[in-house]
């Protein structure tokens, strides 16, 4: 089963080690990832794959996925990007 | 016993600094002139292309004197100026700007933050930078290899025949440690005042000032306590001073008669309010503390836990309100801080010293300069100096923070060589140098301490973050390392910013 958002749903804070997701409408299936991190040079790609992956995990279509990130580990990544699927569905 | 380090002091062949006494003490029935305009200042100073000028931070993030300063170099057309500044902070916005306009083109510092250490690391600076220790910037002040041409000091008070304190006046900042080498050996010595009044205490005598001015306001005392004079609220860096005080005291250090050193770190403060606790409770009396003090040491020295402190810098007012009443609280200077050639060095009589890392690495150097991208950050200020003398130099950090470990293959800048640090303790586990092997053993049977190898808490530490992208600097130099026997201990390369 596909999960599609219906409304903008968000998890997650600005304070440092954590990261503030938002989930919104996307006009078409695709999922866009949208990534702003205080280490992005060092961790960019590893963070991208690892949102990547618990959208697929999640089945999501359709979304816009926005993660600011302020040095979350991919443990925390991975709940606020579940938890900001849920709030959006 | 420590090891010495692998660029060992070079012989300074000559080294014999020109004494105070020699040059200006001898100064009898000395006037210093004082003077009532910018205009008439720099009439008399003579200040030229290519020279070299100094100040010092003893207002930290309140100074306004430096600003001022470069201020009225900007409006005056001067090129090529060198400034060899003790510390520079995020309030010294003119000093970038002079960098970016070419009028100074270098930068001599123990520590860099704010605009200048952006427009340096970004190889706006035409030379490159010279990153000095507190003792090394000593030296070479007293050998002679950093000649200044004009030393502006900024003085809390002075008195009417040019006298300087700075634990009076309406910016009083307690010692002025890092102003004294400057006050004897530059060539024509400023004193920039906003107080006139009778001084119960000189700092810097008459007969090393030439010229002083009187000025609306030298800077706000608020600006001395800065951002990082601060304990740590954060549970994980309070076990980890626990952590810290449990090693000290395994490790034999913990006992009558010791001497202490905190930076001025979070969780190093929290290290000296727990060892208050201890010494307390346990009736230990210590000989001193030194450094750059802060209201926690002042509190274990008026309690009687420590019989001196050693100051030359106040880090927080609380120390300045000690320096200006407690006998036993002495301003010492850089040379008598940390100048490894000052025979009677204070960092050479440290049992311990708590320090913070930026990284550290498996050999155990330690960066305190510049971040994983190679944008400068801060400086040694005293980290090498302390680390090489104390008996026992410990590192404190969390091991993970943001996503960055402080534990890193290699260190992108060497500040304190591996030879002179000796453990590390963070909240995966305590690190303690190999070197040490009877400690460790000892540690291992007779305590609970999660000792561990440094290769354990970097794989632990890339287990938590992933393996990092390694972040490649551009070509070109735009700072030395200086070691504090002057020798060159790295390089730092201009930041490419992605």
């Amino acid at each position: 089963m596909m999960n599609r958002p219906i409304k903008t749903g968000s998890a997650g804070t600005l304070e440092s080690n954590d990261c503030l997701v938002t989930i919104e409408v996307n006009s078409d299936d695709s999922v866009i990832i949208h990534l702003e991190s205080v280490v992005k040079a060092r961790f960019g790609k590893q963070i991208e794959l690892t949102i990547k992956e618990t959208c697929e995990q999640l089945n999501l279509v359709g979304a816009i996925v926005s993660v600011n990130d302020k040095g979350a580990l991919d443990f925390t990544i991975k709940a606020r990007v579940e938890t900001a699927v849920k709030r959006s569905l | 016993m420590k090891y010495e380090p692998k660029n060992p002091y070079q012989y300074i062949g000559s080294y014999n600094p020109r004494t105070y006494q020699e040059n200006k003490s001898s100064r009898v029935s000395h006037i210093v002139k004082q003077v009532e305009t910018m205009d008439e200042l720099f009439n008399r100073i003579q200040l030229r292309d290519g020279m070299t000028i100094s100040f010092h931070h003893h207002l930290r993030n309140g100074d306004a004197v430096m600003n001022l300063i470069m201020d009225e170099i900007l409006k005056r057309n001067l090129r090529d100026i060198t400034v060899a500044a003790s510390s520079v902070f995020p309030v010294h916005t003119s000093l970038a700007t002079a960098i970016e306009a070419g009028v100074v083109t270098q930068v001599v510092s123990a520590y860099m933050s704010g605009f200048v250490a952006d427009v340096v690391s970004e190889g706006k600076c035409l030379y490159p930078c010279v990153m000095q220790t507190h003792g090394g910037r000593a030296l070479s002040i007293e050998s002679g290899k950093l000649k200044i041409d004009v030393a502006f000091i900024a003085s809390p008070a002075m008195d009417a025949s040019g006298n300087i304190s700075g634990r009076q006046g309406k910016a009083a900042c307690g010692s002025l440690g890092y102003a004294i080498a400057d006050a004897y050996y530059a060539n024509v010595v400023v004193a920039i005042t906003d107080t006139i009044e009778p001084l119960n205490h000189i700092d810097i005598a008459k007969e090393c000032v030439d010229v002083m001015i009187v000025v609306d306001s030298i800077g706000d005392p608020k600006g001395i306590v800065s951002g990082t004079t601060r304990i740590t609220k954060d549970p994980v860096g309070l076990a980890i001073a626990k952590r810290t005080i449990e090693l000290m005291d395994a490790a034999g250090y913990i006992k009558n008669g010791m001497s202490f050193q905190t930076g001025a770190g979070g969780i190093s403060l929290a290290v000296a309010a727990q060892l208050h606790q201890k010494l307390k409770k346990e009736s230990i009396q210590g000989s001193f503390a030194s450094g750059g003090i802060t209201g926690y040491l002042v509190d274990m020295f008026e309690e009687g836990l420590f019989e001196r402190l050693y100051d030359v810098q106040c880090f927080d007012l609380a120390a300045v309100a000690s320096i200006q009443k407690n006998e036993n609280h002495y301003s010492i200077s850089a040379s008598q801080y940390g100048n490894p050639y000052n025979p009677e060095n204070i960092v050479d009589q440290l049992d311990v010293v708590i320090l913070g890392a930026s990284e550290i690495d498996l050999d155990f150097n330690v960066n305190v300069t510049t971040g994983f991208d190679h944008r400068i950050l801060g400086g040694s200020g005293g980290h090498a100096d302390t680390a090489y003398g104390s008996k026992f130099a410990i590192i404190v950090s969390k091991l993970v923070s943001s996503r960055i470990s402080v534990v890193v293959d290699r260190v992108t800048t060497i500040t304190t060589p591996g030879e002179t640090v000796d453990a590390l303790v963070t909240d995966y586990g305590i690190a303690i140098h190999p070197r040490h092997s009877e400690l460790i053993h000892q540690l291992k049977k007779t305590t609970r301490l999660p000792v561990v190898s440094m290769k354990e808490l970097l794989d632990t530490a890339n287990e938590l973050c992933g393996l990092p992208q390694i972040i490649e600097p551009k070509e070109k130099i735009v700072a030395i390392m200086e070691y504090r026997d002057l020798s060159v201990i790295d390089v730092i390369r201009q930041f490419d910013p992605l």
